[in-house]
Protein backbone atom coordinates (compact mmCIF):
# COMPACT_ATOMS: atom_id res chain seq x y z
CA UNK A 1 0.00 0.00 0.00
CA UNK A 2 1.54 3.36 -0.91
CA UNK A 3 0.59 6.58 0.75
CA UNK A 4 -1.31 9.08 -1.42
CA UNK A 5 -1.42 12.58 0.69
CA UNK A 6 -3.68 13.98 -1.51
CA UNK A 7 -5.84 11.10 -1.40
CA UNK A 8 -5.37 10.41 2.27
CA UNK A 9 -6.53 14.86 3.12
CA UNK A 10 -9.87 14.10 0.64
CA UNK A 11 -10.50 10.96 2.74
CA UNK A 12 -9.40 11.99 6.05
CA UNK A 13 -8.81 16.18 5.81
CA UNK A 14 -11.97 16.83 7.96
CA UNK A 15 -12.41 14.29 10.38
CA UNK A 16 -8.56 15.02 11.37
CA UNK A 17 -9.46 18.90 11.14
CA UNK A 18 -12.22 18.31 13.15
CA UNK A 19 -10.17 16.24 15.47
CA UNK A 20 -7.74 18.90 16.15
CA UNK A 21 -10.31 21.24 16.64
CA UNK A 22 -12.01 19.27 18.93
CA UNK A 23 -8.61 18.55 21.24
CA UNK A 24 -7.68 22.17 20.82
CA UNK A 25 -11.35 23.61 22.32
CA UNK A 26 -10.78 20.67 25.13
CA UNK A 27 -7.36 21.70 26.14
CA UNK A 28 -7.87 25.41 25.86
CA UNK A 29 -11.38 25.46 28.09
CA UNK A 30 -10.20 22.69 30.29
CA UNK A 31 -6.57 24.28 31.03
CA UNK A 32 -8.27 28.06 31.44
CA UNK A 33 -10.78 26.43 33.82
CA UNK A 34 -8.18 24.44 35.49
CA UNK A 35 -5.86 27.49 35.83
CA UNK A 36 -8.70 30.01 37.67
CA UNK A 37 -9.16 26.65 39.80
CA UNK A 38 -5.38 25.26 40.33
CA UNK A 39 -3.90 28.46 40.65
CA UNK A 40 -5.60 30.43 43.69
CA UNK A 41 -5.25 26.46 45.52
CA UNK A 42 -1.68 26.54 44.76
CA UNK A 43 -1.78 30.17 46.55
CA UNK A 44 -3.76 28.53 49.33
CA UNK A 45 -1.62 25.77 49.73
CA UNK A 46 1.21 28.13 50.32
CA UNK A 47 0.21 30.31 52.33
CA UNK A 48 -1.84 28.26 54.67
CA UNK A 49 1.33 26.28 55.68
CA UNK A 50 2.93 26.25 59.54
CA UNK A 51 4.57 29.56 59.88
CA UNK A 52 3.16 31.43 56.50
CA UNK A 53 0.93 34.26 56.51
CA UNK A 54 -2.27 32.46 56.93
CA UNK A 55 -1.40 29.96 58.61
CA UNK A 56 -4.47 27.62 59.22
CA UNK A 57 -2.87 23.88 60.05
CA UNK A 58 -6.84 22.58 59.12
CA UNK A 59 -7.19 24.10 56.24
CA UNK A 60 -3.90 23.20 54.29
CA UNK A 61 -4.03 19.52 55.66
CA UNK A 62 -7.69 19.51 54.34
CA UNK A 63 -6.86 20.59 51.11
CA UNK A 64 -3.84 18.27 51.36
CA UNK A 65 -5.79 15.14 51.40
CA UNK A 66 -8.27 16.37 49.14
CA UNK A 67 -5.56 16.80 46.53
CA UNK A 68 -3.97 13.08 46.65
CA UNK A 69 -7.20 11.75 46.94
CA UNK A 70 -8.56 12.98 43.76
CA UNK A 71 -4.94 12.99 42.09
CA UNK A 72 -5.14 8.72 42.97
CA UNK A 73 -7.99 8.36 40.66
CA UNK A 74 -6.97 7.28 37.03
CA UNK A 75 -8.79 9.64 34.65
CA UNK A 76 -10.61 6.77 33.17
CA UNK A 77 -12.31 5.77 36.07
CA UNK A 78 -12.99 9.45 37.80
CA UNK A 79 -14.45 10.20 33.74
CA UNK A 80 -17.32 7.69 34.76
CA UNK A 81 -17.05 7.95 38.44
CA UNK A 82 -18.35 11.65 38.65
CA UNK A 83 -20.73 11.10 35.71
CA UNK A 84 -24.11 12.47 38.00
CA UNK A 85 -21.63 15.52 38.79
CA UNK A 86 -21.02 16.14 35.56
CA UNK A 87 -24.79 15.67 34.57
CA UNK A 88 -25.29 18.35 37.17
CA UNK A 89 -22.82 21.41 36.54
CA UNK A 90 -22.76 21.59 32.57
CA UNK A 91 -26.64 19.32 31.86
CA UNK A 92 -24.89 16.72 29.75
CA UNK A 93 -21.90 14.01 29.96
CA UNK A 94 -21.97 13.79 26.69
CA UNK A 95 -19.32 15.50 23.93
CA UNK A 96 -16.54 18.18 24.51
CA UNK A 97 -19.18 20.11 27.31
CA UNK A 98 -19.70 16.27 29.02
CA UNK A 99 -15.72 15.99 29.25
CA UNK A 100 -14.43 19.05 30.25
CA UNK A 101 -15.71 18.68 33.90
CA UNK A 102 -13.98 15.84 34.54
CA UNK A 103 -10.32 16.90 32.26
CA UNK A 104 -10.81 19.98 34.90
CA UNK A 105 -11.45 18.21 37.93
CA UNK A 106 -8.37 15.85 36.92
CA UNK A 107 -6.10 19.02 36.04
CA UNK A 108 -7.11 21.41 38.49
CA UNK A 109 -5.11 19.74 41.82
CA UNK A 110 -2.42 18.77 39.68
CA UNK A 111 -1.83 22.99 38.65
CA UNK A 112 -2.37 23.27 42.08
CA UNK A 113 0.59 21.08 43.43
CA UNK A 114 2.74 22.75 40.61
CA UNK A 115 1.81 25.99 41.40
CA UNK A 116 2.80 25.47 44.57
CA UNK A 117 5.83 24.36 44.26
CA UNK A 118 6.99 27.01 42.08
CA UNK A 119 5.86 29.47 45.00
CA UNK A 120 7.65 28.00 47.26
CA UNK A 121 10.96 28.35 45.39
CA UNK A 122 10.39 31.90 45.83
CA UNK A 123 13.34 33.58 47.70
CA UNK A 124 11.86 33.78 50.58
CA UNK A 125 14.44 36.71 51.83
CA UNK A 126 12.24 38.86 48.74
CA UNK A 127 9.21 38.25 50.65
CA UNK A 128 9.98 39.00 53.85
CA UNK A 129 11.78 42.59 52.29
CA UNK A 130 8.33 43.46 51.30
CA UNK A 131 6.95 42.48 54.47
CA UNK A 132 9.53 44.76 56.08
CA UNK A 133 8.38 48.14 53.94
CA UNK A 134 4.84 47.46 55.25
CA UNK A 135 3.28 45.30 51.78
CA UNK A 136 0.00 43.97 51.88
CA UNK A 137 -0.28 40.12 51.74
CA UNK A 138 -2.47 40.08 48.65
CA UNK A 139 0.16 42.73 47.07
CA UNK A 140 2.81 40.51 48.08
CA UNK A 141 1.29 36.98 46.70
CA UNK A 142 0.38 38.75 42.94
CA UNK A 143 3.84 41.54 42.85
CA UNK A 144 6.70 39.13 44.30
CA UNK A 145 5.40 35.85 45.02
CA UNK A 146 3.67 35.34 41.28
CA UNK A 147 5.60 37.52 39.77
CA UNK A 148 8.92 35.93 40.62
CA UNK A 149 7.28 32.61 40.39
CA UNK A 150 6.49 33.11 36.51
CA UNK A 151 9.45 31.37 34.98
CA UNK A 152 8.46 28.10 37.17
CA UNK A 153 4.87 28.22 37.08
CA UNK A 154 5.06 28.61 33.08
CA UNK A 155 7.11 25.56 32.92
CA UNK A 156 5.16 23.64 35.09
CA UNK A 157 2.00 24.87 32.91
CA UNK A 158 3.58 23.32 29.78
CA UNK A 159 3.18 19.87 31.97
CA UNK A 160 0.19 20.11 32.84
CA UNK A 161 -0.82 21.13 29.29
CA UNK A 162 0.85 17.96 27.62
CA UNK A 163 -0.67 15.56 30.26
CA UNK A 164 -4.23 17.32 29.92
CA UNK A 165 -3.65 16.37 25.94
CA UNK A 166 -3.03 12.77 27.26
CA UNK A 167 -6.33 12.62 29.08
CA UNK A 168 -8.28 13.90 26.17
CA UNK A 169 -7.82 10.83 24.19
CA UNK A 170 -9.84 8.75 26.58
CA UNK A 171 -12.57 11.74 26.03
CA UNK A 172 -13.40 9.90 22.80
CA UNK A 173 -15.36 7.17 25.67
CA UNK A 174 -17.86 10.01 26.40
CA UNK A 175 -17.84 10.77 22.46
CA UNK A 176 -16.28 14.18 22.83
CA UNK A 177 -13.88 13.46 20.01
CA UNK A 178 -9.98 14.83 19.42
CA UNK A 179 -7.00 13.49 17.96
CA UNK A 180 -6.59 10.89 20.46
CA UNK A 181 -9.44 9.36 19.87
CA UNK A 182 -9.55 9.30 16.20
CA UNK A 183 -6.13 7.86 16.35
CA UNK A 184 -7.52 4.52 18.93
CA UNK A 185 -11.13 4.48 17.24
CA UNK A 186 -9.79 4.79 12.79
CA UNK A 187 -6.11 4.24 13.49
CA UNK A 188 -5.99 1.25 15.90
CA UNK A 189 -9.82 -0.31 15.99
CA UNK A 190 -10.21 -0.42 12.63
CA UNK A 191 -7.09 -1.19 11.11
CA UNK A 192 -6.16 2.44 9.72
CA UNK A 193 -2.55 2.57 9.76
CA UNK A 194 -2.43 5.96 7.96
CA UNK A 195 -4.78 7.56 10.02
CA UNK A 196 -2.82 5.89 13.72
CA UNK A 197 0.12 7.39 12.03
CA UNK A 198 -0.81 11.24 11.01
CA UNK A 199 -2.43 11.82 14.38
CA UNK A 200 0.49 10.48 16.02
CA UNK A 201 2.91 12.79 14.45
CA UNK A 202 0.23 15.91 14.63
CA UNK A 203 0.16 14.93 18.23
CA UNK A 204 4.02 15.22 18.65
CA UNK A 205 4.43 18.37 16.47
CA UNK A 206 2.03 20.05 19.04
CA UNK A 207 3.45 18.25 22.33
CA UNK A 208 7.25 19.38 20.93
CA UNK A 209 5.84 23.09 19.57
CA UNK A 210 3.79 23.40 23.40
CA UNK A 211 6.74 22.31 25.30
CA UNK A 212 9.34 24.66 23.02
CA UNK A 213 7.11 27.58 24.04
CA UNK A 214 6.87 26.76 27.37
CA UNK A 215 11.05 27.10 27.66
CA UNK A 216 11.15 30.13 25.69
CA UNK A 217 8.92 31.92 27.65
CA UNK A 218 9.66 30.71 31.01
CA UNK A 219 13.51 31.99 29.63
CA UNK A 220 12.32 35.02 28.39
CA UNK A 221 10.96 35.82 32.14
CA UNK A 222 13.41 34.40 34.22
CA UNK A 223 16.33 37.86 32.98
CA UNK A 224 19.02 36.35 35.07
CA UNK B 1 14.01 57.17 68.05
CA UNK B 2 14.20 53.30 68.62
CA UNK B 3 13.69 51.97 71.75
CA UNK B 4 14.22 48.28 73.14
CA UNK B 5 12.50 47.45 76.37
CA UNK B 6 13.15 44.18 78.20
CA UNK B 7 12.56 42.25 74.69
CA UNK B 8 12.86 38.42 74.84
CA UNK B 9 12.53 36.02 71.97
CA UNK B 10 12.17 32.28 72.58
CA UNK B 11 11.73 30.65 69.30
CA UNK B 12 9.79 27.28 70.42
CA UNK B 13 10.06 24.05 68.68
CA UNK B 14 8.22 20.73 69.20
CA UNK B 15 10.93 19.48 71.26
CA UNK B 16 12.62 22.16 72.67
CA UNK B 17 12.72 26.46 73.17
CA UNK B 18 15.43 28.46 72.02
CA UNK B 19 15.91 32.06 74.07
CA UNK B 20 17.13 33.42 71.12
CA UNK B 21 17.04 36.99 73.36
CA UNK B 22 16.80 37.65 76.70
CA UNK B 23 15.94 41.01 77.99
CA UNK B 24 17.54 43.54 75.44
CA UNK B 25 17.17 46.75 76.26
CA UNK B 26 18.44 49.60 73.55
CA UNK B 27 17.89 52.94 73.32
CA UNK B 28 19.06 54.80 69.81
CA UNK B 29 18.67 58.39 69.48
CA UNK B 30 17.47 60.35 66.44
CA UNK B 31 19.51 61.01 63.51
CA UNK B 32 22.41 58.15 65.72
CA UNK B 33 24.16 55.52 63.86
CA UNK B 34 24.05 52.62 66.34
CA UNK B 35 25.71 49.10 65.70
CA UNK B 36 24.81 46.12 67.37
CA UNK B 37 28.20 43.42 66.97
CA UNK B 38 28.23 39.99 67.52
CA UNK B 39 29.80 36.43 66.85
CA UNK B 40 26.85 34.45 64.69
CA UNK B 41 24.45 32.93 66.92
CA UNK B 42 24.60 36.18 69.53
CA UNK B 43 21.29 36.47 68.30
CA UNK B 44 21.80 40.27 66.98
CA UNK B 45 19.75 38.83 64.14
CA UNK B 46 16.66 38.17 65.78
CA UNK B 47 16.90 41.50 67.61
CA UNK B 48 17.04 43.73 64.14
CA UNK B 49 14.20 41.81 63.16
CA UNK B 50 12.22 42.54 66.20
CA UNK B 51 12.85 46.21 65.49
CA UNK B 52 9.93 45.94 62.76
CA UNK B 53 8.22 42.84 64.07
CA UNK B 54 9.37 40.55 61.69
CA UNK B 55 9.63 38.75 64.11
CA UNK B 56 7.56 39.13 67.10
CA UNK B 57 9.42 39.55 70.72
CA UNK B 58 8.05 36.92 72.87
CA UNK B 59 7.79 39.78 75.36
CA UNK B 60 8.78 43.19 76.13
CA UNK B 61 8.21 46.38 74.31
CA UNK B 62 9.38 47.93 70.54
CA UNK B 63 8.71 51.54 70.43
CA UNK B 64 9.74 53.08 67.30
CA UNK B 65 8.80 57.53 67.95
CA UNK B 66 6.59 56.76 71.20
CA UNK B 67 4.54 54.64 69.48
CA UNK B 68 4.68 50.65 70.88
CA UNK B 69 4.48 48.67 67.82
CA UNK B 70 3.96 45.38 69.54
CA UNK B 71 0.57 46.44 70.50
CA UNK B 72 -0.52 47.82 67.38
CA UNK B 73 -2.97 46.45 65.06
CA UNK B 74 -1.85 44.84 61.41
CA UNK B 75 -2.78 47.65 59.30
CA UNK B 76 -0.87 50.54 61.53
CA UNK B 77 2.20 48.40 61.81
CA UNK B 78 1.90 48.07 58.34
CA UNK B 79 1.78 52.13 58.13
CA UNK B 80 4.48 52.15 60.86
CA UNK B 81 7.01 49.82 58.44
CA UNK B 82 6.70 52.09 55.51
CA UNK B 83 9.12 54.33 57.59
CA UNK B 84 11.43 52.19 58.45
CA UNK B 85 13.46 50.70 55.76
CA UNK B 86 15.49 47.85 55.54
CA UNK B 87 18.60 46.25 53.65
CA UNK B 88 20.01 42.68 54.00
CA UNK B 89 23.39 40.70 53.39
CA UNK B 90 21.43 39.37 50.23
CA UNK B 91 20.01 42.72 49.02
CA UNK B 92 16.26 40.56 48.54
CA UNK B 93 15.89 42.45 44.89
CA UNK B 94 12.97 40.96 42.38
CA UNK B 95 15.24 39.16 39.99
CA UNK B 96 12.65 39.65 37.08
CA UNK B 97 12.45 43.29 37.44
CA UNK B 98 14.53 45.33 36.61
CA UNK B 99 16.48 48.36 38.60
CA UNK B 100 14.12 50.68 37.49
CA UNK B 101 10.85 48.36 38.63
CA UNK B 102 12.34 47.55 42.04
CA UNK B 103 11.92 50.58 43.27
CA UNK B 104 9.10 51.86 41.56
CA UNK B 105 6.63 48.80 42.45
CA UNK B 106 6.53 49.02 45.88
CA UNK B 107 5.97 52.77 45.56
CA UNK B 108 3.40 52.37 43.37
CA UNK B 109 1.94 49.74 46.07
CA UNK B 110 1.99 52.59 49.02
CA UNK B 111 -0.30 54.55 46.82
CA UNK B 112 2.05 57.31 45.10
CA UNK B 113 1.09 58.71 41.65
CA UNK B 114 3.18 57.59 38.49
CA UNK B 115 4.81 60.56 38.31
CA UNK B 116 5.75 61.12 41.90
CA UNK B 117 6.96 57.34 41.65
CA UNK B 118 8.74 58.55 38.44
CA UNK B 119 10.59 61.43 40.43
CA UNK B 120 11.13 59.44 43.47
CA UNK B 121 13.02 56.30 41.53
CA UNK B 122 15.33 59.03 39.82
CA UNK B 123 16.30 61.17 42.55
CA UNK B 124 17.34 58.19 45.32
CA UNK B 125 19.24 56.19 41.66
CA UNK B 126 21.11 59.22 41.54
CA UNK B 127 21.55 59.54 45.41
CA UNK B 128 23.06 55.95 45.14
CA UNK B 129 24.62 56.47 41.97
CA UNK B 130 23.11 54.39 39.99
CA UNK B 131 20.96 57.00 37.06
CA UNK B 132 22.51 55.17 34.41
CA UNK B 133 21.56 51.44 35.47
CA UNK B 134 17.44 51.55 35.57
CA UNK B 135 16.87 49.21 32.59
CA UNK B 136 19.21 46.54 34.16
CA UNK B 137 18.14 43.74 36.03
CA UNK B 138 20.08 42.60 39.27
CA UNK B 139 20.95 39.30 37.65
CA UNK B 140 23.31 41.89 35.46
CA UNK B 141 24.66 43.92 38.62
CA UNK B 142 27.53 43.44 40.74
CA UNK B 143 26.74 42.50 44.59
CA UNK B 144 27.78 46.42 45.56
CA UNK B 145 25.41 47.99 42.67
CA UNK B 146 22.61 45.53 44.18
CA UNK B 147 23.43 47.04 47.49
CA UNK B 148 22.94 49.96 45.90
CA UNK B 149 19.68 49.17 44.51
CA UNK B 150 18.38 47.74 47.79
CA UNK B 151 19.54 51.50 49.58
CA UNK B 152 17.69 53.39 46.87
CA UNK B 153 14.67 51.04 47.26
CA UNK B 154 14.39 51.67 50.96
CA UNK B 155 15.52 55.35 51.16
CA UNK B 156 12.50 56.04 48.05
CA UNK B 157 10.18 55.24 50.87
CA UNK B 158 12.13 57.93 53.01
CA UNK B 159 11.81 55.93 55.87
CA UNK B 160 13.20 57.74 59.43
CA UNK B 161 15.06 54.85 60.60
CA UNK B 162 17.18 52.23 58.45
CA UNK B 163 17.45 48.82 59.29
CA UNK B 164 21.02 47.21 57.72
CA UNK B 165 20.71 43.57 58.25
CA UNK B 166 24.55 42.63 58.35
CA UNK B 167 23.98 44.87 54.45
CA UNK B 168 28.11 44.59 53.64
CA UNK B 169 29.44 40.68 54.78
CA UNK B 170 28.29 39.18 51.31
CA UNK B 171 30.80 42.24 50.01
CA UNK B 172 34.78 42.46 48.98
CA UNK B 173 36.43 45.09 51.30
CA UNK B 174 37.01 47.79 49.02
CA UNK B 175 32.94 47.52 48.12
CA UNK B 176 32.27 47.34 52.13
CA UNK B 177 33.93 50.39 51.98
CA UNK B 178 31.97 52.24 49.55
CA UNK B 179 29.07 51.07 50.58
CA UNK B 180 29.81 52.01 54.26
CA UNK B 181 30.75 55.51 52.77
CA UNK B 182 26.88 55.80 51.33
CA UNK B 183 25.52 54.93 54.79
CA UNK B 184 27.05 57.53 56.32
CA UNK B 185 26.10 60.61 53.42
CA UNK B 186 22.75 59.08 54.09
CA UNK B 187 22.39 59.21 58.01
CA UNK B 188 24.23 62.97 57.57
CA UNK B 189 22.62 64.57 54.48
CA UNK B 190 18.80 62.92 55.23
CA UNK B 191 19.52 62.83 58.80
CA UNK B 192 18.06 58.80 58.82
CA UNK B 193 18.85 57.20 62.31
CA UNK B 194 20.33 53.93 61.15
CA UNK B 195 20.66 50.81 63.70
CA UNK B 196 22.84 48.01 61.86
CA UNK B 197 23.83 44.85 63.01
CA UNK B 198 27.40 43.30 61.93
CA UNK B 199 30.28 40.90 62.57
CA UNK B 200 32.98 43.07 61.94
CA UNK B 201 34.56 45.54 63.85
CA UNK B 202 35.43 47.42 61.16
CA UNK B 203 32.10 48.29 60.21
CA UNK B 204 31.55 49.69 64.07
CA UNK B 205 34.85 51.70 64.02
CA UNK B 206 33.95 53.03 60.62
CA UNK B 207 30.09 54.46 60.98
CA UNK B 208 28.89 54.29 64.30
CA UNK B 209 28.21 56.64 67.04
CA UNK B 210 27.26 54.29 69.78
CA UNK B 211 27.80 50.18 69.56
CA UNK B 212 26.08 47.32 71.76
CA UNK B 213 27.77 44.20 71.92
CA UNK B 214 25.94 40.85 72.12
CA UNK B 215 26.25 37.54 73.38
CA UNK B 216 23.97 34.63 74.39
CA UNK B 217 20.79 36.46 73.26
CA UNK B 218 22.19 39.79 75.29
CA UNK B 219 23.79 42.61 75.63
CA UNK B 220 27.20 42.23 77.22
CA UNK B 221 28.77 45.93 77.24
CA UNK B 222 27.31 48.81 75.15
CA UNK B 223 28.72 53.09 75.00
CA UNK B 224 29.99 54.90 72.47
CA UNK B 225 32.04 53.56 70.02
CA UNK B 226 35.37 55.54 71.38
CA UNK B 227 34.88 54.36 75.50
CA UNK B 228 34.54 50.92 74.05
CA UNK B 229 37.57 50.63 72.61
CA UNK B 230 39.30 52.55 75.39
CA UNK B 231 37.38 50.88 78.12
CA UNK B 232 36.11 47.51 76.79
CA UNK B 233 35.55 45.28 79.90
CA UNK B 234 34.18 41.94 78.66
CA UNK B 235 36.46 39.49 77.02
CA UNK B 236 33.96 39.18 73.94
CA UNK B 237 34.32 43.14 73.55
CA UNK B 238 38.16 42.76 73.85
CA UNK B 239 38.39 39.74 71.45
CA UNK B 240 36.58 42.14 68.64
CA UNK B 241 38.71 45.05 68.92
CA UNK B 242 41.76 42.83 69.33
CA UNK B 243 40.82 41.18 65.96
CA UNK B 244 41.98 44.86 64.35
CA UNK B 245 44.75 45.36 66.47
CA UNK B 246 47.26 42.15 65.11
CA UNK B 247 50.59 41.41 66.60
CA UNK B 248 52.78 40.08 64.12
CA UNK B 249 56.00 39.94 66.15
CA UNK B 250 58.17 37.08 64.70
CA UNK B 251 58.69 34.39 67.68
CA UNK B 252 62.39 34.86 67.59
CA UNK B 253 62.23 38.61 68.70
CA UNK B 254 59.84 37.68 71.48
CA UNK B 255 62.37 35.06 72.60
CA UNK B 256 65.37 37.24 72.76
CA UNK B 257 63.65 40.69 74.99
CA UNK B 258 61.78 37.96 76.90
CA UNK B 259 62.80 39.14 81.05
CA UNK B 260 64.49 42.54 79.79
CA UNK B 261 62.40 45.10 80.41
CA UNK B 262 58.28 45.20 80.58
CA UNK B 263 55.93 44.70 77.44
CA UNK B 264 53.62 47.40 77.51
CA UNK B 265 50.20 47.50 75.65
CA UNK B 266 49.86 51.29 74.79
CA UNK B 267 46.25 52.95 74.08
CA UNK B 268 46.09 56.21 72.30
CA UNK B 269 42.60 57.76 72.09
CA UNK B 270 41.72 61.01 70.43
CA UNK B 271 44.44 64.10 70.24
CA UNK B 272 47.26 61.77 71.94
CA UNK B 273 47.43 59.44 68.79
CA UNK B 274 49.39 62.22 67.21
CA UNK B 275 52.15 62.74 69.61
CA UNK B 276 55.64 61.47 69.62
CA UNK B 277 54.94 60.48 73.47
CA UNK B 278 57.39 56.99 72.30
CA UNK B 279 60.39 59.36 71.18
CA UNK B 280 60.01 62.01 73.99
CA UNK B 281 60.62 59.36 77.13
CA UNK B 282 63.93 57.89 75.19
CA UNK B 283 65.21 61.05 74.92
CA UNK B 284 63.95 62.11 79.05
CA UNK B 285 64.84 58.75 80.23
CA UNK B 286 67.74 55.91 80.20
CA UNK B 287 65.41 53.87 77.89
CA UNK B 288 65.34 52.35 74.64
CA UNK B 289 62.23 51.33 73.02
CA UNK B 290 61.17 48.57 70.65
CA UNK B 291 57.74 48.38 68.83
CA UNK B 292 56.43 45.12 68.44
CA UNK B 293 53.44 46.26 67.23
CA UNK B 294 51.14 48.99 65.96
CA UNK B 295 47.60 50.47 64.06
CA UNK B 296 45.95 53.19 64.51
CA UNK B 297 41.80 53.49 63.24
CA UNK B 298 40.18 56.13 62.27
CA UNK B 299 36.63 55.87 63.53
CA UNK B 300 33.94 58.60 62.21
CA UNK B 301 35.04 61.41 64.42
CA UNK B 302 37.95 60.39 66.53
CA UNK B 303 41.26 57.89 66.09
CA UNK B 304 42.34 55.32 68.14
CA UNK B 305 45.90 53.73 67.75
CA UNK B 306 47.43 51.10 70.04
CA UNK B 307 51.12 49.81 70.25
CA UNK B 308 52.79 47.10 72.03
CA UNK B 309 56.17 48.06 73.08
CA UNK B 310 59.07 46.68 74.71
CA UNK B 311 60.88 49.54 76.91
CA UNK B 312 64.61 48.21 78.29
CA UNK B 313 66.44 49.91 80.49
CA UNK B 314 65.41 48.72 83.75
CA UNK B 315 65.65 51.51 86.46
CA UNK B 316 64.30 54.15 84.32
CA UNK B 317 61.55 52.14 82.71
CA UNK B 318 58.92 52.64 85.91
CA UNK B 319 59.19 56.37 85.73
CA UNK B 320 59.14 56.36 81.66
CA UNK B 321 55.82 54.39 82.13
CA UNK B 322 54.40 56.75 84.35
CA UNK B 323 55.34 59.86 82.26
CA UNK B 324 53.19 57.83 79.56
CA UNK B 325 50.50 57.62 81.63
CA UNK B 326 51.12 61.67 82.21
CA UNK B 327 50.92 62.19 78.68
CA UNK B 328 46.86 60.56 78.31
CA UNK B 329 48.15 57.18 77.45
CA UNK B 330 46.72 54.40 78.62
CA UNK B 331 49.29 51.64 79.83
CA UNK B 332 49.23 48.75 80.37
CA UNK B 333 51.56 46.04 81.37
CA UNK B 334 51.42 42.58 79.06
CA UNK B 335 52.73 39.14 79.57
CA UNK B 336 53.97 37.95 76.11
CA UNK B 337 52.11 34.77 76.22
CA UNK B 338 49.14 37.18 76.17
CA UNK B 339 49.36 38.88 73.57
Amino acid sequence: MTFNPAEFIDRWGSNIWQATIETFQMVGIALSISIVIGLPLGVILVLTRPGKALDNKYLYQFLNVFINVIRSIPFIILLFFILPFTQLIVGTSMGVRGVIVPLVVYTAPYIARLMENSLLEVDKGIIEAYEAMGMKTRHIIWHVMIREARPSIILGLTIATIGLIGATAMAGLVGAGGLGDLAYRFGHLRYEEDVMIVTVILLIILVQGIQSLGNRTAAWLKKD
Amino acid sequence: MIELKNVSKTFYSKKSAVQALSGVSLNVGKGEVFGVIGYSGAGKSTLIRCVNLLEKPTEGQVIIDGTDLTGLPASKLREKRQKIGMIFQHFNLLKTATVYENIAIPLKLTGLSKTEVDERVKKYLAVVGLDDKSDAYPGQLSGGQKQRVSIARALSHEPEILLSDEATSALDPETTESILDLLLRINREFGITILLITHEMHVIQKVCDRVAVMEGGEVVEQGSVIDVYAQSAHPTTKKFIDSQFPIEAPESMLKTIAGKGPIVKLSFVGHSTGQPVLSEIVKRFDVHTNILSGNIVQMKDESYGRMIVHISGETDAPKAIEALKDAGVQVEEVNLDDV
